[in-house]
C-alpha cells in the first residue's frame, strides 16, 4: 500500500487540536512547553470548555503562552497569576480558571501567592513547569536546582552551603488542606505526555466538581539552559531530575 | 491477515528538528532530513515510510505539534 | 431616600463601595485604613449585592487579585496606607500599562519607611508622578471630608472605566479615621456582563465566545515601535484626561492677593487660614485641587494677574509646590509650608508661614 492511498481523511488518527493556533512557538526545538501547551489545548477542546476558561500566563518563556491556545487570557506579573486566578475565579465562580507558572515564577518570587491561594483552596488548575532553571533570562538557578547542577549563576553547580537547597514545592503544596488534587508528571515520552493528558482532564473535572485546587507539576527540560541537545536533555532528565523529583499523584482526593 | 499501515505528514516548516519524534518512534521510521526548512531546521520526515504503525507517538512528544498520523488496517502484503 | 449617617472616612469607602455597585474588594490590613476591610467584612454584601470580599495574604497579592479582576471586566477595588502602596506599585503599573480600570485608596501616613502611623500628605509624588516604573499615569482624587471619601467611590469608578485606567484617591489618616456626617445614596446594581460588554465594549477575558477573537489582557510588547506606539497613545490619553477631567474648588479668590494652594486635610486648615487672615484684612483665597493629576495649573495660572504670591500647604516636605511653581513659571514668588511625621499644622502656623515667607518676604 502505497503512502499516499494512507494519508486519507478516512484514515486520520492524529492532528492538530483547533485550540492552538497557528502561531510558530518562539520555544527553543525540544522544549517541553510546546508538549504541555498541545496537550492543555487539547484537553480544553476535548472537554468543551473554550467558552468558560481562562488562562493567567506568567513571567518567564511561557509570558507569550497566550499567542497558542485560543483562549481568554490575561498575563500577570511575576509570580503573581495566583492572586489574578484567585480574583477571576471568585469573580466569575463557573469559569475554569487556570494558571501556568514556571519554577522561578511559582517557587521563588511567587511562594506567597501560590500557598495562599492553594490554602485557600481555590477552585482553579495550577500547572507548574519545572525545569531547574530560569529560561527566559538565560539559565539562572532556580529554586529548583538541583545540588551540583550548574547555572549561569551558579557556574561552578549549586552548592547547598552557600545557595541553599533544592526546593520540593510540590510536596509543600499537597500538605494543604486546599488542594484536592496534586501530582507530579512529566512530558518526555509518549506514555508519559498521555498520563499527563489525563492528569490535566481530571484537574478539569475537579475545577467544574468545585473540589478546590488541582496541581499539576510537570518535571521538564531547558535544552538550552541546560546546554544538551533535546534528547540528552531528556536523558538528563529522567537520571537526574526524576530521582529527586518522582513522578505520580502526592494526593488525589 | 490484518495489518496496520500508518504515515506521518510533517509540517516541514514549522519543524524544529528537535529530533524528540524520532526517538519516539519504536519502529525507526523518523529520521531528521539532510536538508533544512527555510529557518534552517533539518526537518524530521518518514525514512522508512513501511514500518510506520501510525502509534501516535512521534505526534504525542513533538512540542511544535507539527505531526499529523494517519493509519488504516489493511490486508497482509506479500 | 438620601440617608445621614455618621461614619468614619474609611467606613464611607467601604459603604460606598457597595452601594456604587463594586464588584470585588481586596484588601489587606494597614493602620490607618484597616477599617475599610472590618467595614465590609462586618457589613457581608456578598449576601446583599454579590459583591466579592476577601483579605489577601499581602498586598501585593491584594493588587494583583485587582488586576486579575479588573481584566475580567469587573469594578475592583484595593485601599492601603502608604507603606501598603508602595508594595502595590508593581500591580499599579501593570494595571495602567494593561489599560484596565480600577480603584485603589491610599489613606496616607508619614513615611519614608515604617515612618508613622499618623497623618502626613508625603506620598503625592507617588501617587501623581508615576510611583512605578514606566510612562504611565494615575488620575488621583483628593476627597477633604468623609462626604467626599463616600463620593469619590463612584465618581472613581466613573472616570476608570470612562478611560481605562486606574483611579488613586489619595487620602490621609485625618480624613480616614475621623467622622462626619455623610449623606448615603441608594443601591446601585452591580452591572451584568452583557451591560459591561454594552457600555466598554468587549475586551475583558470572560472566556472567548465564536462571536470574537480572544482576548488578551497584558501589558508585553517585544516589538519596540509597536510599544513606541502605545506609549504614544497612553500620552493622548493622558492628553485628554487633563482637558476633560480637572477638578478644583476656589474659596475667596476673587479679590485675592494671596493664594492658599492646599489638597486634602491641608485643604481643610486653610479654610479657616482664609477666615483668619480676612479678618486681619488681608485678600487671601484658597484653591484646593481635587483632581492631583490631571492638575488644575490653568486655573491657577489664570489667578496670576491679581496674585502677589502663592503658599502651597502639604504635610511634606514639599511636593505638591513643585506643580505650582510648574504652573506660575516663575511669574510670582511661591513657598511651601508642611509640618511632617504626623504633625498637623494649626491655621495659626500657617497664617505665620504665609505672613512671613509671602507677604513680607
Amino acid at each position: 500500500m502505497d503512502v499516499k492511498d494512507i494519508i486519507k481523511e478516512e484514515n486520520l488518527v492524529y492532528s492538530k487540536t483547533k485550540l492552538l493556533t497557528d502561531n510558530i512557538m518562539h520555544y527553543c526545538p525540544g522544549c517541553t512547553h510546546g508538549v504541555v501547551h498541545k496537550v492543555l489545548a487539547e484537553v480544553i477542546d476535548e472537554l468543551g470548555l473554550q467558552e468558560k476558561t481562562i488562562g493567567v500566563a506568567p513571567v518567564g518563556c511561557s509570558v507569550l503562552a497566550y499567542n497558542y491556545i485560543d483562549i481568554d487570557w490575561h498575563e500577570a506579573a511575576h509570580g503573581r497569576a495566583p492572586a489574578l486566578a484567585t480574583a477571576i475565579n471568585r469573580l466569575y465562580p463557573d469559569k475554569y480558571v487556570f494558571t501556568y507558572q514556571g519554577d522561578g515564577d511559582l517557587a521563588s518570587i511567587g511562594t506567597a501567592e501560590i500557598i495562599h491561594a492553594c490554602n485557600r483552596g481555590e477552585n482553579i488548575l495550577v500547572i507548574f513547569i519545572n525545569n531547574g532553571i530560569y529560561g527566559m533570562t538565560g539559565g539562572q538557578m532556580a529554586p529548583t536546582t538541583l545540588i551540583d547542577m550548574p547555572t549561569s549563576t551558579t557556574p561552578y553547580g549549586r552548592k547547598t552551603e552557600f545557595n541553599g537547597h533544592p526546593l520540593k514545592i510540590t510536596d509543600i503544596i499537597a500538605q494543604l488542606p486546599g488542594t484536592c488534587y496534586v501530582t507530579r508528571q512529566s512530558g518526555h515520552a509518549p506514555a508519559a505526555v498521555r498520563k499527563l493528558k489525563k492528569a490535566i482532564t481530571k484537574a478539569f473535572e475537579n475545577t467544574g466538581k468545585k473540589k478546590g485546587t488541582s496541581f499539576i507539576e510537570v518535571v521538564s527540560t531547558c535544552n538550552s539552559g541546560w546546554k544538551l541537545s533535546p534528547v540528552k536533555a531528556n536523558e538528563w532528565m529522567v537520571e537526574h531530575m526524576f530521582p529527586f523529583y518522582p513522578l505520580g499523584d502526592l494526593k488525589d482526593e | 491477515m490484518a495489518k496496520v499501515r500508518g504515515a506521518i505528514v510533517v509540517d516541514v516548516e514549522k519543524c524544529k528538528g528537535c529530533g524528540l519524534c524520532v526517538v519516539a518512534c519504536p519502529s525507526k521510521v523518523i529520521e531528521l532530513a539532510r536538508e533544512v526548512n527555510a529557518k534552517g531546521y533539518n526537518y524530521a520526515y518518514m525514512a522508512n515510510p513501511e514500518a510506520c504503525t501510525g502509534c501516535v507517538n512521534c505526534a504525542l512528544v513533538c512540542p511544535d505539534t507539527v505531526i499529523t498520523v494517519y493509519r488504516v488496517k489493511t490486508e497482509a502484503e506479500a | 431616600m438620601a440617608e445621614l449617617r455618621l461614619m468614619k472616612g474609611n467606613e464611607a469607602i467601604a459603604e460606598a463601595a457597595i452601594r456604587c455597585g463594586c464588584d470585588g474588594y481586596f484588601g489587606y490590613p494597614i493602620t490607618p485604613q484597616s477599617e475599610v476591610l472590618e467595614t465590609l467584612m462586618a457589613r457581608k454584601p456578598w449576601e446583599e449585592t454579590g459583591m466579592v470580599v476577601l483579605q489577601a495574604e499581602s498586598e501585593i497579592a491584594a493588587i494583583n487579585m485587582v488586576y486579575g479582576g479588573a481584566g475580567c471586566g469587573k469594578k475592583v477595588m484595593t485601599s492601603s496606607s502608604s507603606p501598603g502602596i508602595s508594595l502595590k506599585q508593581e500591580g499599579i503599573t501593570y494595571i495602567a500599562g494593561a489599560e484596565l480600570p480600577c480603584l485603589i485608596v491610599n489613606v496616607v501616613r508619614g513615611g519614608p519607611g515604617l515612618g508613622t502611623i499618623q497623618p502626613a500628605q508625603s506620598d503625592y509624588f507617588q501617587a501623581v508622578k508615576g510611583g512605578g516604573h514606566g510612562d504611565y499615569k494615575l488620575i488621583v482624587l483628593a476627597p477633604a471630608s468623609v462626604q467626599e471619601m463616600y463620593d469619590y467611590v463612584d465618581l472613581g469608578f466613573e472616570l476608570a472605566f470612562k478611560y481605562r485606567n486606574p483611579v488613586m484617591i489619595l487620602s490621609d489618616g485625618i480624613i480616614g479615621q475621623m467622622m462626619e456626617k455623610v449623606q448615603i445614596g441608594p443601591y446601585k446594581p452591580r452591572m451584568t456582563d452583557e451591560e459591561i460588554v454594552a457600555k466598554y465594549g468587549s475586551w475583558a477575558t470572560t472566556g472567548k465566545t465564536p462571536n470574537r477573537q480572544r482576548n488578551i489582557i497584558t501589558s508585553l510588547d517585544l516589538d519596540p515601535n509597536r510599544q513606541e506606539q502605545f506609549n504614544l497613545k497612553l500620552q493622548c490619553k493622558y492628553k485628554e484626561i487633563e482637558e476633560k477631567e480637572v477638578r478644583f474648588e476656589k474659596i475667596a479668590c476673587d479679590d485675592a492677593e494671596y493664594l492658599l494652594v492646599a489638597y486634602g486635610s491641608s485643604s481643610r486648615i486653610c479654610q479657616k487660614v482664609v477666615d483668619l487672615a480676612r479678618e486681619k484684612e488681608i485678600k487671601v483665597g484658597l484653591l484646593r485641587p481635587i483632581t492631583l493629576f490631571p492638575y488644575p495649573t490653568k486655573a491657577i495660572q489664570a489667578m496670576l494677574g491679581h496674585l502677589k504670591g502663592i503658599l502651597a500647604v502639604e504635610m511634606s516636605t514639599g511636593q505638591m509646590v513643585e506643580d505650582v511653581r510648574l504652573a506660575v513659571e516663575g511669574k510670582v514668588a511661591v513657598e511651601h509650608y508642611g509640618r511632617m511625621g504626623g504633625a498637623i499644622p494649626t491655621p495659626q502656623d500657617v497664617l505665620k508661614a504665609l505672613e512671613e515667607k509671602i507677604i513680607k518676604g
